[in-house]
């Protein structure tokens, strides 16, 4: 039955292999990570620095509902401190109440507090933007940057690649696109839903400057800020390959040891 | 293989005990004496494996649900909650996730080994039904789990499934509403399929405990596909099987693992990382790829009723293999013809799987029905023919025969 095992795996790759080469989309640009790879950790700079990027540009019109602002401390994140923590989180201004009397009242961020909304509701966001601009916590999760059985295996999905790609993507539309633009529409190849994006650029060269003086090219903040929306999506990343790391030693030790024991039981027994 | 207990208590207690309920007797001949033939090879472990999958399912689950909230509203978040805030969270909501696609992949894999060694011929035909009965109701708990984290390819999935039901003629719509709970997938429909989750699994393990029933009375087949003549042929399950099986286990869990860990969200869909919108279609709506070879032959059928008689059929053919495959040699091993058709077979089940994930348009259309067209002709034309027409190899005489047969020319030549 080896061989038809053998024979099966084969058939298998050869449907794979189809299955590289189809669908729409631009496929993303395939920058590295330092979060990539199976000993890949998030880079603590770039993570504060794409905050900085969120927090300037980004989060005039995109949500990060599912982040609160004390698990910018947290192990394996982009490690602020508590002090820093509570410093960034007071130059928010959270809607909140009632109060005793019934009130609703503006009070500055708790490091408990999950990050404001930059619109009451979607309806608002989407007449302001020609479109709802999606929360952002787990963006990088919820896109793929290329398809393929095989080449997700080995190369990822390559979410953070599509918002690097989508931010960095700009282009002038050739005279022909040009004629269908949509009103106030875009053209950037790597939107999934058709080239013609309602979201303005929102990096420009030198936008934001950083504490460690850090290159702020439209490429360098691009990576940066997809860096850290890699983590809001996935904040336990780090933790999670650690302790696959334990559990897969531990796991071929067993084994291991299985083997000789199985090799043991059987040894008198002709099969 | 009852009969009576061989088990003699030791203890004054255990004695008492015995004589009042025989359960240890009864566990020590299923789980350590059973007789179980000495040739049994690795894909005889995956049974094993399937029976551990299912606990850890059930322990995975009974966790999450103790912080997950059934509510449209609330769904996504408190899943979202278990990955960032519950301690291991992550851990628990990746095992459950990725423990389905395991238990999927051991059960194909099941499920083969049976339809190539003759499994299902008599007198094992009720333990190969209650198979196909278990693997049917993991289906739908699958299908229902997938729809609890209320992303977009839930709801959508969801839709597309229940609107399967709206094809059967004159109460379809009724049927479709009833199943909903309204009409539309809202939060009725989460609530029951939250409730039926939980449910299911459970009926799985009475649904495996019935399945091991029948598989302890005429007892396992093997490789030889020749009956047990005598106690040369066995071993006890303890140590033998338990040892082999407890390795086995250790590198499936191995290979699970760098899922878990390394791979988390591989074998799902990104879209499912959008909570639900119901005004939002997404542009590929595909199910989790354990369906997707049932879902091309729904999709090959331009006529939606019959496509869902022919995708239903595809699996309840299942039921009828013991009788539709005439031949009298039970392992595929002396069959020299069948050899070969089992594989074009495994084939064709995985291309078809490769067009349930492509959209229905151009020539997967055209492959999407020559396949369809394939997979039925295997069991009502090949398989019945094949048993008639072929001439199978000669069969050893007994399984230690055989045992003793392959140690020697194995010196000379690898064998097959
Ligand atoms: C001026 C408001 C605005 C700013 C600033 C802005 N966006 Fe957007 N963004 C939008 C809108 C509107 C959309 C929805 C586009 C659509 O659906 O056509 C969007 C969509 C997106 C998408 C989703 C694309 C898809 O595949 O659906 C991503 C990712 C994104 N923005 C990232 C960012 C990042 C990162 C930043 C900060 C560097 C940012 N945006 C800044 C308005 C904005
Ligand atoms: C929850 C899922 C299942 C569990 C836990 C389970 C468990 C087991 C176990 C422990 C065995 C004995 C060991 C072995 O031979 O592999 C077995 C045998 C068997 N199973 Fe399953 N099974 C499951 C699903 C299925 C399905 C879906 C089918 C087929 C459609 C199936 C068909 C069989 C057959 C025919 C045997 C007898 C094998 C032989 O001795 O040749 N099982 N099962």
């Amino acid at each position: 039955m080896k061989k038809f095992a053998t024979l099966l795996i084969a058939g298998m790759t050869l449907f794979g292999g189809a299955a590289l080469a189809e669908e729409g989309a631009t496929p993303a640009k395939g920058i590295n990570y330092s979060f990539e790879g199976p000993f890949g950790t998030f880079d603590r700079a770039q993570l504060q620095r794409g905050y900085k990027v969120y927090k300037e540009v980004c989060s005039n019109c995109h949500s990060m509902k599912l982040l609160s602002f004390r698990n910018l401390a947290d192990k394996g994140g982009p490690s602020f401190t508590v002090e820093q923590v509570k410093a960034l989180a007071a130059s928010f201004t959270i809607h909140d109440g009632p109060d005793t009397k019934g009130d609703m009242f503006d009070r500055p961020g708790l490091a408990s507090d999950v990050f404001p909304s930059p619109y009451a509701n979607p309806e608002a966001a989407a007449a302001a933007n020609g479109a709802v601009p999606p929360d952002l916590t787990l963006i990088t999760k919820a896109r793929e940057g290329w398809h393929g059985t095989f080449n997700q295996l080995w190369n990822g999905i390559g979410g953070p690649q599509y918002v690097y790609s989508l931010l960095t993507g700009y282009a002038e539309p050739s005279a022909e696109l040009e004629k269908e633009k949509p009103e106030g529409k875009y053209y950037n190849p790597y939107f999934q839903a058709g080239s013609w994006i309602s979201m303005p650029p929102p990096l420009a060269d030198g936008l934001v400057t950083f504490d460690d003086g850090a290159p702020n090219n439209v490429e360098d903040m691009a990576k940066d800020v997809t860096a850290f929306l890699a983590w809001t999506a996935e904040p336990k990343m780090e933790e999670r390959k650690q302790t696959g790391f334990e559990v897969l030693i531990y796991l071929a030790v067993l084994a291991g040891l299985l083997y000789f024991v199985k090799k043991k039981t059987w040894a008198n027994v002709s099969h | 293989m009852s009969g009576p207990n061989k088990y003699q208590p030791t203890s004054a207690f255990g004695k008492w005990f015995h004589e009042r309920l025989p359960i240890v007797g009864f566990a020590k001949d299923h789980m350590l004496d059973f007789p179980t033939p000495k040739n049994l090879n690795y894909w005889y472990t995956f049974g094993g494996i399937l029976a551990v999958m299912l606990v850890v399912q059930i322990i995975t689950g009974i966790v999450l649900v103790m912080h997950y909230t059934p509510q449209t509203d609330l769904a996504f978040n408190s899943v979202e909650h278990i990955m960032r805030d519950v301690n291991y969270g992550w851990l628990l909501r990746y095992m459950h996730m990725n423990g389905a696609s395991m238990f999927f992949i051991a059960v194909y894999i099941h499920m083969f080994r049976g339809m190539y060694y003759g499994s299902y011929k008599a007198p094992r035909e009720v333990l190969w039904m209650l198979g196909v009965i278990i693997y049917l109701v993991m289906m739908a708990t699958a299908f229902m789990g997938y729809v609890l984290p209320w992303g977009q390819m839930s709801f959508w999935g969801a839709k597309v499934i229940t609107n399967l039901f709206s094809a059967i003629p004159f109460v379809g719509d009724s049927v479709t509403t009833w199943l909903w709970g309204g009409y539309s997938v809202d939060n009725p429909t989460l609530n029951r399929f939250f409730s039926l989750h939980y449910l299911l699994p459970f009926v799985l393990a009475a649904l495996v405990a019935l399945h091991i029933w029948a598989l302890h009375v005429p007892g396992n087949t093997n490789p030889t596909g020749i009956n047990i003549k005598g106690p040369q042929d066995t071993v006890p399950f303890h140590p033998y099987y338990t040892m082999k099986d407890a390795f086995a286990i250790v590198v499936f869990f191995m290979f699970y693992a760098l899922f878990v860990f390394y791979g988390p969200n591989y074998m799902g869909d990104a879209v499912n990382y959008v909570p639900a919108n119901p005004l939002v279609t997404p542009a590929h709506i595909k199910p989790e790829w354990y369906y997707l070879p049932f879902y091309a032959i729904l999709r090959s059928v331009p006529d939606k009723l019959l496509g869902v008689i022919a995708m239903f059929s595809s699996i309840l053919i299942l039921l009828a293999l013991p009788w539709l495959d005439t031949s009298k040699v039970r392992s595929g091993n002396y069959r020299p013809i069948f050899k070969g058709f089992f594989v074009v077979f495994a084939i064709v089940c995985v291309a078809l799987g490769f067009i349930g994930s492509k959209p229905p348009e151009g020539s997967y259309v055209i492959w999407g029905r020559i396949l369809t067209a394939y997979y039925f002709i295997h069991f009502l034309v090949i398989l019945p023919l094949l048993g008639l027409l072929e001439t199978p190899n000669p069969l050893p005489a007994s399984i230690a025969d055989d045992v003793l047969a392959k140690k020697k020319p194995m010196m000379l030549a690898p064998a097959e």
